[in-house]
């Protein structure tokens, strides 16, 4: 295998990990104030993603910076075609970051609740915003000869990329219920499974909906492919999982539902990277946006070194916090989970 | 404005901004680590609580220092797609490798640091805390090996299909002579602000004769930091200064307005007037061979002057102005230099004090030392101005000028649109950021040790 193509599986696993574990933590984040009534209740919520968020967002920095530096035009196209969009993903990004850390820092009814808001609302805007790019991506936008953007904002919000962003929110929303019913205790927990078991079901149908249209406007015929199965399935089994108080195993299918989905997007994007829809001789392929050998080199060698060392401290930082959270002390009373 | 103008302030405004985090990230890093290293070592509660105080005055910078990290990540492709698509080839592979060999070691150990207190053995506990400096240095050194190739680009060879340039030697952008320097500048820099801000936290305590033993510990360690990390500081900045007019001499010549060349050349205390219109400012006290040793580590060295690079960069590059803003580079090298040189002072008076065990009762001092954390803010600003505005018209020297990095699909009212954006969002988080860092930083540390207590580390949770 060529090593550009290597790097855009890559690049693809980079973008399913920052789905897979940041997924949870924007749901958590937009779903705090929901499964927590109390303020005691909203900071158990808070607690449990606490460790990880800072970690999680870091897929995403990785992601991009895999794509600067192995695809340089993949990078520029999208990041100055989607301009605007991702200047309101950083700002949700920011507001959302910020507010973990600022709002306990000062006791006060209105102060916790502005950064409730904005926690929730970035949480549900990064979600909504990545979504829509990767569904651009794969449905084109408009590219000249030259592999410049040359549409508007009107094109990168065009109807088939808002739907993916939604159902990566849905998609987002169940995983973090999921993971909340899993790592907390008491009430939060049981609103949590509640919410899980109840939100699961239409976050399937609107998946079975991207399926369905993805089959259509990339012209695939009805048969549809094991990664799309397993995402509809997935979903479907998570509300039945946390219905039934397997809150473990529904985790494990939340996961594997967000992981396909956002997975089955580059899988059809292959071996193309962005989709022109100016002509399809324009779009960006792997070949043509590709860095020299000599680069791809360096960075594989550098990627296969590190990789495995970071999912290792990573699994081990999860690993130390697995106990739940429950209101008041996060840590003392902590128990294990039973899944 | 244009295009340019409103890009380039915007990539300025996020790089100023996200440089008042990092220096006071790494600095204050490095120091809780040292703080909670003397805690295990010598079990005195009073480091533990040092450590724990300290800790969260980091935290809450790390937050904007993470999420503005972002914009700037975002910005080369977004502002300046032409400029990534160009040299994306060599400049992406640091910044992919600062991703996977830093950022994820500083984040993950954090959250493990900051939620750890009770689960992880002390020994893991302080490791992690170490790591967590550890990769706040580390992500600085890849972004300073990217920033330095486009100072000084080495390692890469222009590919003939494309005429775009492709890296062929990872190694010898690993070690750019101006990378190594400019590395060691900014840590040492950031040694000085961190040092500098646990220095006027202690002594706005100290004057209210707060907790006198334990911050006299904690403005101990500030000022024993502090003293050699401003020698070494200005040291390394001036041979950076000579390494700098060897690869960029319009930066230097610009930076003492030098239009004719000249040799011995005298340094400039002050001028009068001045900038790119005016070639005969009026300039107060020179110092004889100053400008030579600064600029060539010799005494009686010869500085190009702005008029003769132009015209052998006219020769070499094609018509056009390839003379940086004189104004802006006089005078922020001045404002680094002269800011430095008051720390300099300042640590050496608290040095003074030390010895005479007055430091803790030496009221002028401790009023002194609170105002004097705004420095080396000043002082880092100054800094990377020199440095950037140094380098135009180019983006990458000899390689691509700024105006033609720009992103061909984005229009005016876009990067306007984004830009207030921004400034909005920077503007209110510096104001909450400020007033929690003071709000934290004039709290009394709590007495009980946190581990007696049932709420193990209220302030660290959310």
């Amino acid at each position: 295998m060529a090593l550009a193509t290597l790097w855009f599986w890559l690049v693809a696993v980079l973008w399913v990990g920052f789905f897979v574990l940041e997924g949870f933590d924007l749901g958590v984040g937009a779903l705090h104030a929901v499964v927590g009534r109390t303020d005691a209740e909203r900071r158990a919520a808070i607690d449990t993603i606490g460790p990880f968020w800072d970690g999680n967002e870091v897929w995403l920095v990785v992601a991009a910076a895999g794509m600067f530096a192995a695809f340089p035009g993949w990078y520029a196209t999208m990041f100055s075609g989607f301009y605007l969009l991702f200047a309101v993903v950083l700002a949700a990004l920011i507001a959302r970051g910020v507010s973990f850390e600022f709002r306990g820092k000062f006791d006060g009814t209105r102060w916790r609740g502005t950064w409730d808001v904005s926690m929730s609302v970035g949480s549900l805007v990064v979600a909504a915003g990545l979504g829509v790019a990767l569904g651009d991506l794969l449905h084109g936008v408009p590219i000249d000869q030259n592999q410049e953007f040359t549409g508007s904002l009107a094109d990168v919000l065009q109807p088939y990329a808002l739907y993916t962003g939604l159902t990566l929110v849905m998609l987002c929303l169940v995983h973090g219920s999921t993971f909340l019913a899993l790592t907390t205790g008491g009430v939060v927990r049981t609103r949590a499974r509640r919410l899980a078991a109840r939100t699961a079901p239409a976050a399937g149908l609107v998946v079975l909906g991207f399926v369905i249209w993805t089959r259509i406007s990339e012209d695939k015929g009805v048969l549809i492919s094991p990664l799309e199965a397993c995402a509809i399935l997935a979903v479907f089994a998570a509300a039945w999982l946390a219905s039934e108080t397997r809150e473990g195993w529904a985790f494990v299918a939340t996961t594997v539902a967000l992981a396909t989905t956002v997975a089955s997007i580059f899988v059809d994007l292959y071996p193309r990277v962005m989709v022109s829809s100016t002509n399809s001789a324009y779009s960006l392929t792997v070949d043509n946006t590709a860095s020299g050998s000599y680069a791809l080199k360096v960075m594989t060698i550098v990627a296969v070194v590190l990789l495995p060392v970071v999912l290792f401290y990573q699994g081990w930082s999860y690993h130390i916090f697995h106990r739940r959270v429950t209101r008041r002390e996060p840590i003392e009373t902590a128990s294990v989970p039973q899944s | 404005m244009s295009q340019l103008d409103l890009a380039r302030i915007q990539f300025a405004m996020t790089s100023i901004y996200h440089f008042l985090f990092v220096p006071l990230t790494i600095g204050l890093a490095f120091l809780t680590a040292i703080l909670q290293t003397a805690w295990h070592r010598s079990h005195r509660e009073d480091y533990l609580r040092l450590t724990r105080f300290f800790g969260v005055l980091l935290l809450i910078n790390v937050a904007v220092g993470v999420v503005t990290g972002l914009v700037q990540e975002f910005q080369f492709g977004m502002d300046w797609s032409a400029y990534s698509r160009t040299v994306g080839g060599v400049f992406g592979a640091p910044l992919a490798m600062e991703g996977l060999a830093a950022f994820f070691l500083e984040s993950t150990f954090l959250g493990v640091w900051v939620f750890g207190w009770d689960r992880l053995r002390p020994r893991v506990h302080l490791a992690a805390i170490w790591m967590v400096a550890i990769g706040s240095a580390l992500s600085a050194a890849f972004i300073m090996a990217a920033n330095s190739w486009m100072q000084h680009p080495v390692g890469y060879k222009i590919d003939s299909s494309t005429g775009r340039p492709e890296l062929s030697s990872i190694g010898a952008v690993l070690t750019n002579p101006v990378f190594i320097r400019g590395y060691l500048h900014v840590l040492l820099a950031s040694a000085v602000t961190g040092s500098v801000v646990m220095l006027a936290v202690a002594a706005w305590h100290l004057r209210r004769g707060r907790q006198v033993d334990l911050f006299k510990r904690a403005a101990r360690l500030a000022l024993v930091v502090l003293a050699p990390a401003i020698v070494l500081a200005m040291l390394v900045g001036s041979e950076l200064g000579v390494t700098e007019a060897k690869y960029q001499p319009m930066k230097i010549a610009a930076s003492e307005a030098q239009w004719t060349t000249c040799q011995p050349c005298s340094f400039s205390l002050f001028q009068i007037g001045g900038g790119n219109a005016d070639h005969t400012p009026t300039k107060i006290i020179k110092i004889p061979h100053l400008l030579s040793l600064l600029a060539t580590n010799t005494w009686n060295g010869q500085v190009q002057g702005l008029d003769e690079l132009q015209s052998q960069y006219e020769q070499q590059y094609g018509p056009g102005n390839y003379v940086p803003n004189v104004f802006v580079q006089y005078w922020s090298m001045r404002v680094m230099a002269y800011s430095a040189t008051l720390v300099f002072l300042f640590a050496l008076w608290g040095l003074w004090l030390l010895r005479r065990k007055r430091l803790e009762t030496s009221r002028l001092f401790l009023r002194v030392a609170v105002w004097i954390a705004v420095l080396p803010f000043v002082m880092n600003t100054a800094g990377w101005l020199l440095t950037e505005n140094g380098r135009q018209p180019w983006i990458v020297q000899g390689i691509q000028l700024t105006k033609n990095g720009l992103s061909p699909s984005i229009d005016t009212t876009t990067v306007a649109i984004s830009l207030i954006l921004f400034l909005v969002l920077y503007g209110t988080l510096a104001i909450v950021d400020y007033v929690l860092m003071r709000r934290y930083a004039r709290k009394e540390i709590s007495e009980p040790a946190p581990e007696d207590t049932a709420e193990p580390v209220p302030s660290m949770t959310y």
